[in-house]
Order: structure tokens, then C-alpha cells, then sequence
């Protein structure tokens, strides 16, 4: 396509490793395991190419990041190629040292996931005792060193009602900004809709919470909320847009339009390890598949909409409606959106015990029906 | 804001030149702003040691511009970078 536009961000997943077994994990069931993730050189010039191509922002995700004993000359490897080096952590793994470390290297900011706001909570959804003790005493340290921060909590039905406190800790740990996310039913969270899926009331409570706290912080502390999509009228616009303006590199080198976007059986994907990030960002199959608006059926065809949201996520469309190229079911212009709405109250009003996400290279469990 | 408060871009805000794109850009985290020349000209006078008075007298002195002129476009400018914590400043 001529009118493809460089990338802005890309997300580097640098291991599907973590200490962590949170069940709405956003990893594939399928993890790779330590064998099969890319090494330092490979890494580092995967981010030289990143920058050449006309990403500014990266994102060290996982798993957890911390969990490579390289992850410091990787951020000095990032900033090297001249990119914006956000590291999205659990916090586990990191040590006053480590994180001095990572100053010296470089590091831009520091993204601290919160799985609950007291250790109760925190280590049972992480699946991970003393977890939440152990990301205090890191958020300590990212405030002594003066890493900017962002919190990042993930809510469901079990900790909507934390909230308010998750927002009151990002103030008192200095953070500009914190991301409210509802959980997005992908990957693990798919398999723990009927354990986590929000009620709609708790999805209304949470954006007069979000409108409430916004006015009032204003120029304190910059909220990034997501919705619970389920709950909405129209979908998410899905990473900007297909192929517009991110990419994911997975641990082993696949580069992907999303980090779901291995869900869709329909998709080729290329690998860092033998094409360059160029050529798969301009011309590879699964960019171009669901790029702009020629894909589109309808309704998503003659909406008014479809520059806007360009038919929501290809990943939900396959997940429920099982056609990566129908309109987003949580649209309310999908036909199927009643089916979806009532799902979406039955798993509200289910109660299942929650499925955790297993370590790379195990077998993955079957859910509790 | 008050006139007499220093501004400056707190750790983990940078000015960066974008190769590819040939365009300024404001990094923060989690965003790129892309600036506009007057955009990137009021920034780069965000030294961490001049007050909003003295950067908008600088830039009506080098634009040939009314100070009040200036003092207008770039304040709400300043104030949205503000309220994003794209910008802090000092008394
Ligand atoms: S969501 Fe939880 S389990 Fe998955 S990578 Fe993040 S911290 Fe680890
Ligand atoms: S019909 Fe398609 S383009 Fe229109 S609002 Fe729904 S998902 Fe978006």
C-alpha cells in the first residue's frame, strides 16, 4: 500500500516468561519458551531497524522484562538507536541495583502494573504471594531515582471496587499518569470471562469514578481509562488502527499488527530473524490484511464510522463471531450484539473460580466449566 | 499560569528530532506530540531558568511580534502540556 504511514510505537515482548500468573494475561496460550526468544544482538538490531523505519516509542513488555538478565544493555541498546524506552513491568525481578542500572542505561519510564491495591487481592489475582509487598518496595525505588511513572491497573469484577484507591496510591507514589484498564477479553482473560467479566453497573461506576477523578486531579495526575468494551456501544479502536501505527515483536521474533493477532488462524506472520522490520511493516501479508477500510463488510462498510474505530478489534470479531473480518461484535450495529450483550450479562452474573496463566512450556489447563 | 513561573520539561519529557518524518516531536511518556514550527520555536526556549514572562518577551523580540500576541497563543499552549505533565513549573 503507498498511503501506509510509518509506525509510532512498537512493543517489544521480550519474553513470555514472569513470575506472575494473572489470569487475564494478554500472552498467547501457546507461550515460547527461554529457547525460542530473540538474544541481545538480535534484539538490538531489531530496535535499530525499529528506529530507521520511524518508530519513536518502545515498549519493554513481556511477561515480565525483568525476568532477561539482559534487559540492561537492551535499554542501552534502545536509547542507543535513539527510541523512547518504556519499560512495562510487574516489578518482580527488578532490585534497587537492577533499576540504577537501568538509569544508567538510559530508561525513559517505568510502567508499574497493580493487580489489586492491598497484598489480599494483589497476590491472588498475580497468583503470586508477596508480590504486592515486593512492588511497594519497588515503586519506592522508581520515586528515589526518579523515574517518571505510570500505574497501570487492571480491573475486573473482583477489584472494580478498589478504584478509588488505585487512583489515590498513583497519587501518593508520585506517578503522572495511571491507566485504568478494564480487562480486554483476549488470550487468558477469554478463558476467565466468567470469573472476571464486570456488571454493567460496575462498568457505569467506573467512569463517574474516572470522570469525577479526572476534573479533580487535573494537572496532577493524567488518567487513561478503557472501558469496559462489553459494556459499550461502540468497540475500541483497536492499536490505532490495523497497521497503522504500532507493532509487536513476540519473543521469538514474530512480528504481528497486534498482540493477538496470533488468535487469527487466517494470518501469515514474518520474523525479524529473516526479514527486515521494513518489509514486513510495508509489505507483509498480516499487515496489509486489515489495513485501512477495503476489507470491510458490512455494516462497518458504509458506516460513517469506519475511519474512526475501522471496525474495532479483528481479534474479538474472530474470538465470538469467528470471521476476523466482520464488525466488532461489542458494535451495536453488529447483528451480534444482542448474543453478545447477554453473554456479557450471563458471565457477569456467573461465578467461576479463576483459570491462571501457566509458565512457558507447560501444558496449558483445561478451564474449570 | 503565573507570568513570573519558570517552566521546564521534568525528566522523562524531551524535544527529539524525528529523522524520518523530518518534524519535531514532543516525547513524554506513552505519547509523541508532534510540534509545529511555532510549537517546536516556544519550546526551545524552555530552558529550566527563564520565567513565561521573559521566554514570551524573547520570542516577540525575535518574531517582531506584540508581547500580548504572543503571550496569548503560547499560554494556552504551556497550560495543555501543563494539565498532560508534559511541562512543570517553578515559582
Ligand atoms: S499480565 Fe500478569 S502474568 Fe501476564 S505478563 Fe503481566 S504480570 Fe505476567
Ligand atoms: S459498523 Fe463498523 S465502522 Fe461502524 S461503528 Fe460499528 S464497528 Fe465501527
Amino acid at each position: 500500500m503507498t498511503d501506509t504511514r510509518p509506525p509510532i510505537a512498537m512493543l517489544a515482548e521480550l519474553t513470555h516468561r514472569c513470575p506472575l500468573a494473572c489470569p487475564y494475561c494478554s500472552n498467547p496460550l501457546d507461550l515460547a519458551r527461554q529457547e525460542q526468544e530473540l538474544d541481545t544482538d538480535t534484539w538490538a538490531r531489531v530496535f535499530a531497524q525499529a528506529a530507521d523505519l520511524g518508530v519513536l516509542q518502545l515498549h519493554l513488555s513481556g511477561g515480565e522484562p525483568a525476568s532477561r538478565r539482559d534487559l540492561e544493555p537492551l535499554v542501552t541498546a534502545a536509547r542507543d538507536a535513539g527510541l523512547y524506552t518504556n519499560l512495562i513491568t510487574s516489578g518482580i525481578g527488578l532490585t534497587e541495583r537492577r533499576l540504577q542500572a537501568l538509569d544508567a542505561a538510559g530508561l525513559d519510564h517505568v510502567q508499574l502494573s497493580l493487580q489489586g491495591t492491598d497484598a489480599t487481592m494483589a497476590d491472588t489475582i498475580g497468583g503470586y504471594r508477596g508480590g504486592f509487598d515486593r512492588k511497594m518496595k519497588v515503586a519506592e525505588w522508581i520515586g528515589t531515582i526518579g523515574f517518571p511513572l505510570t500505574l497501570n491497573a487492571v480491573l475486573h469484577r473482583r477489584n472494580l471496587h478498589q478504584l478509588p484507591r488505585a487512583i489515590e496510591m498513583a497519587v501518593e507514589m508520585g506517578a503522572r499518569r495511571i491507566e485504568v484498564a478494564t480487562v480486554q477479553f483476549h488470550g487468558w482473560a477469554l478463558r476467565n470471562r466468567d470469573a472476571m467479566m464486570p456488571t454493567r453497573e460496575q462498568a457505569r461506576e467506573a467512569d463517574a469514578i474516572v470522570a469525577e477523578a479526572r476534573a479533580r486531579l487535573k494537572g496532577t495526575l493524567v488518567i487513561d481509562y478503557v472501558p469496559a468494551d462489553y459494556h459499550s456501544d461502540y468497540p475500541k479502536r483497536c492499536m490505532g488502527g490495523w497497521g497503522s501505527t504500532g507493532l509487536v515483536v513476540a519473543p521469538d521474533g514474530q512480528v504481528m499488527p497486534c498482540h493477538a493477532a496470533s488468535t487469527i488462524p487466517s494470518l501469515t506472520f514474518q520474523n525479524v530473524r529473516d526479514t527486515a522490520l521494513r518489509d514486513i511493516w510495508y509489505d507483509g501479508p498480516a499487515f496489509n490484511a486489515y489495513r485501512g477500510t477495503g476489507w470491510m463488510q458490512e455494516p462497518c462498510a458504509s458506516c460513517e464510522r469506519k475511519t474512526v474505530d475501522f471496525g474495532g478489534c479483528r481479534c474479538q470479531a474472530m474470538a465470538i463471531v469467528g470471521d476476523p473480518a466482520a464488525t466488532d461484535p461489542v458494535c451495536i450495529k453488529s447483528p451480534h450484539r444482542d448474543a453478545l450483550t447477554a453473554q456479557a450479562d450471563a458471565h457477569a452474573a456467573a461465578s467461576a473460580d479463576l483459570v491462571y496463566r501457566i509458565a512457558p512450556g507447560k501444558p496449558v489447563p483445561e478451564p474449570a466449566d | 499560569m503565573d507570568p513570573d513561573a519558570i517552566p521546564f520539561l521534568p525528566r522523562g519529557v524531551r524535544l527529539h528530532h524525528d529523522r524520518v518524518r523530518d518534524a519535531w516531536v514532543l516525547l513524554a511518556p506513552e505519547r509523541a506530540v508532534s510540534l509545529d514550527p511555532v510549537a517546536h520555536a516556544v519550546l526551545s526556549e524552555v530552558d529550566g531558568t527563564r520565567s513565561l514572562r521573559q521566554i514570551t518577551a524573547a520570542l516577540a523580540a525575535r518574531y517582531d511580534a506584540p508581547a500580548e500576541e504572543i503571550t496569548k497563543d503560547s499560554s494556552g499552549f504551556f497550560k495543555a502540556l501543563h494539565d498532560r505533565r508534559f511541562l512543570e513549573v517553578r515559582p
